[in-house]
């Protein structure tokens, strides 16, 4: 079966109809879901956090079958994501769409396990450390989006278990753990 | 022989042969003239001389009056020849006719037993009158006796002679130039027939029963067996002869139902007519055809006195209410079609079904003409069974810029919990296999 990148691509990836947005209900539902599972495995992978729908995206086209999704058709999938909780829209015209592979409470809790698994729990870091630094190479946290970091920091926040306050520099943000 | 009160005494009275729809089957040459219902046939006489036929509809032809129940009460379908009919009553308005319903009094043989029609129902009872002299005068039995005289006298006398020329001094008719000759003949009668019969529309409408019958005469001959031709001429022939042969298959019917001679029954029995012409063309298209195909067969066969589309979607909508065994289908799209009752929706599915889970079908998917040239329907009767199949989670669509294809649903086969998961069994696995050789 093929790959994209490094990621193996489930058999019905060569089904034609897979590409088609169905009418029947019933059928269609079903594509949703696949297409649901398929994209948030795939990003999870790749550690992609944003799609833009305009943009191609590898995920969307299969040459070898030369079938590729329609606008509508990404529309709706992607809406059906966000409708279940495990994606975003971050603008009104639906054009860019954050995706949360891991909700942001999961975040949240990979963030708590990471402070304890490295002694953080009193200490104080900057944001991009958290997902740039040493401590974070080899973990979930590398890399992650910033938007997503900074909603889970605000739900850890409201929370009680760290402070967010605002650095020398305009975007240098810092995070006092109180785990 | 008992003068009793029973029907067919003396014979006065002969069973009429009736379709399953209830249509009379007519003789040969016998065209319908008139049309009415609620009518009875009392007798004249006290006591009567056969039993009164009650409420049924009065079919009036060339060659006799035929009267059929309109309900099943036991009664059967009855006629009496016009060549047994000898004497018409004339019939006077009088105050006390106004009141009552009106009735002619004729008298028949055998036994010149007096019959009373009376007529409870709305109808043209004037028009009927009228007809009733000219068929009983037009003596339309004669002409037919006349006629088979005369083809056996021609014949008898062809026979005697020697030489290219007949007793008679015309041209004798053998050979292959003879053969010739007589084909010759008949297109130049044929022609000269069709002249006449332009004349004038009354012409035309006592031609057109000739054209009829004409046409009749040529598919008898084309039906025949071909005889010992040399063969390069025989391909040719069969070709034309086959081409000839379907347009007469369209020609079938003698004496088409019309507004005049039914009134207010017209739908009715255009109704009963349309369901019984429907079964031949319905089995040639596969047990479903449009309402625009059955439209251009049916007119067709009629000649003259077309149909509108809407009479013929009225007479559609009639079968509800009659045993008929068709019935007017409409799909979502607004596509109306015939349909015979046993064609079911379960019997196309499986067809289809057998269609699309074939190894190539599986990798390539079918389109609506695919479907149509397998399983023998017209393209577009084809889409609308794909479509059914698709909304009955059968199958599932494919859009292109190549266009519309759709292949077997898999849908239901692939599991959420794991992507990647084939099972061994199911139809999603055969699709793996057929398309195989299209993976990197």
């Amino acid at each position: 079966m093929q790959k994209l990148a490094d990621f193996k691509l489930p058999q019905f990836f060569n089904y034609p109809p897979y590409f088609t947005l169905q009418p029947v209900r019933d059928t269609r539902e079903k594509q949703i879901q696949l297409w649901k599972e398929l994209i948030l495995d795939y990003c999870k992978s790749q550690k992609t956090f944003l799609i833009c729908v305009e943009e191609d995206f590898p995920l969307f086209s299969n040459s070898a079958i030369d079938r590729s999704l329609s606008h509508e058709a990404k529309e709706t999938f992607l809406s059906a994501i966000v409708g279940e909780g495990r994606a975003e829209w971050l603008d009104k015209g639906h054009r860019k769409c954050l995706i949360l592979w891991h909700r942001i409470q999961d975040w949240a809790d990979i963030i708590l396990q990471f402070v304890r698994d490295n002694g953080l729990e009193d200490s104080v870091m900057t944001v991009e450390e958290i997902r740039s630094g040493t401590e974070s190479h080899g973990t979930e946290l590398q890399g992650i989006d910033r938007t997503i970091l900074m909603r889970a920091l605000k739900l850890l926040e409201n929370k009680g278990k760290l402070a967010l306050f605002k650095g020398t520099s305009a975007d240098d943000e810092g995070v006092k753990f109180s785990v | 022989m008992a003068s009793g009160s029973s029907i067919g005494v003396g014979g006065l009275f002969t069973n009429a042969e009736v379709t399953t729809s209830g249509r009379p089957v007519l003789r040969r040459n016998e065209v319908e003239c008139f049309l009415l219902s609620s009518v009875d046939f009392d007798s004249d006489d006290d006591p009567p001389r056969f039993t009164a036929l009650k409420s049924g509809n009065l079919i009036l032809t060339t060659h006799r009056l035929i009267w059929i129940p309109s309900q099943s009460n036991g009664a059967v379908p009855s006629s009496i020849p016009l060549a047994a009919v000898t004497h018409i009553f004339s019939h006077k308005k009088s105050i006390k006719s106004m009141f009552h319903s009106p009735r002619i009094r004729f008298q028949a043989d055998p036994g010149s037993v007096v019959v009373t029609i009376v007529f409870r129902g709305k109808g043209d009872f004037d028009g009927f009158l009228t007809k009733f002299w000219e068929c009983w005068r037009g003596r339309a039995w004669d002409e037919e006796d006349k006629s088979e005289a005369e083809t056996s006298r021609s014949g008898g006398s062809a026979t005697v002679a020697q030489g290219l020329y007949g007793n008679d001094g015309t041209v004798r008719m053998v050979g292959l130039a003879g053969i010739l000759r007589k084909e010759q003949e008949q297109w130049e009668s044929t022609d000269k027939s069709l002249q006449d019969a332009f004349q004038d529309l009354n012409a035309l409408m006592s031609k057109a029963k000739e054209m009829v019958s004409l046409a009749e005469k040529m598919r008898q001959k084309l039906l025949s067996a071909p005889s010992s031709q040399n063969s390069s001429t025989d391909d040719e022939e069969m070709g034309s002869k086959e081409e000839m042969q379907q347009w007469m298959l369209s020609v079938g019917i003698i004496s088409p139902v019309t507004k005049e001679s039914a009134g207010a029954l017209y739908h009715q029995e255009l109704s009963r007519q349309l369901a019984d012409f429907v079964r031949i063309p319905l089995e040639q298209a596969g047990g479903m055809i449009s309402l625009t195909d059955m439209y251009y067969h049916f007119n067709r066969a009629r000649g003259t006195e077309l149909i509108s589309p809407d009479d013929l979607w009225q007479a559609c909508t009639l079968w509800e209410k009659f045993d008929v065994p068709v019935m007017l289908r409409k799909f979502d799209s607004g596509v109306m079609v015939i349909q015979n009752k046993s064609h079911s929706d379960e019997e196309v599915m499986s067809r289809i079904r057998m269609l699309v889970t074939k190894t190539e079908t599986l990798r390539a998917g079918v389109t609506a003409s695919d479907a149509a040239l397998t399983v023998k329907i017209a393209p577009a009767m084809a889409k609308e069974h794909l479509l059914t199949a698709e909304t009955k989670g059968l199958l599932c669509r494919d859009m292109s810029p190549d266009g519309l294809r759709f292949y077997f649903n898999l849908f239901p086969e692939m599991d959420l919990t794991n992507l990647h998961i084939v099972k061994d069994f199911g139809t999603y696995g055969e699709w793996v296999k057929a398309t195989s050789i299209l993976s990197v």
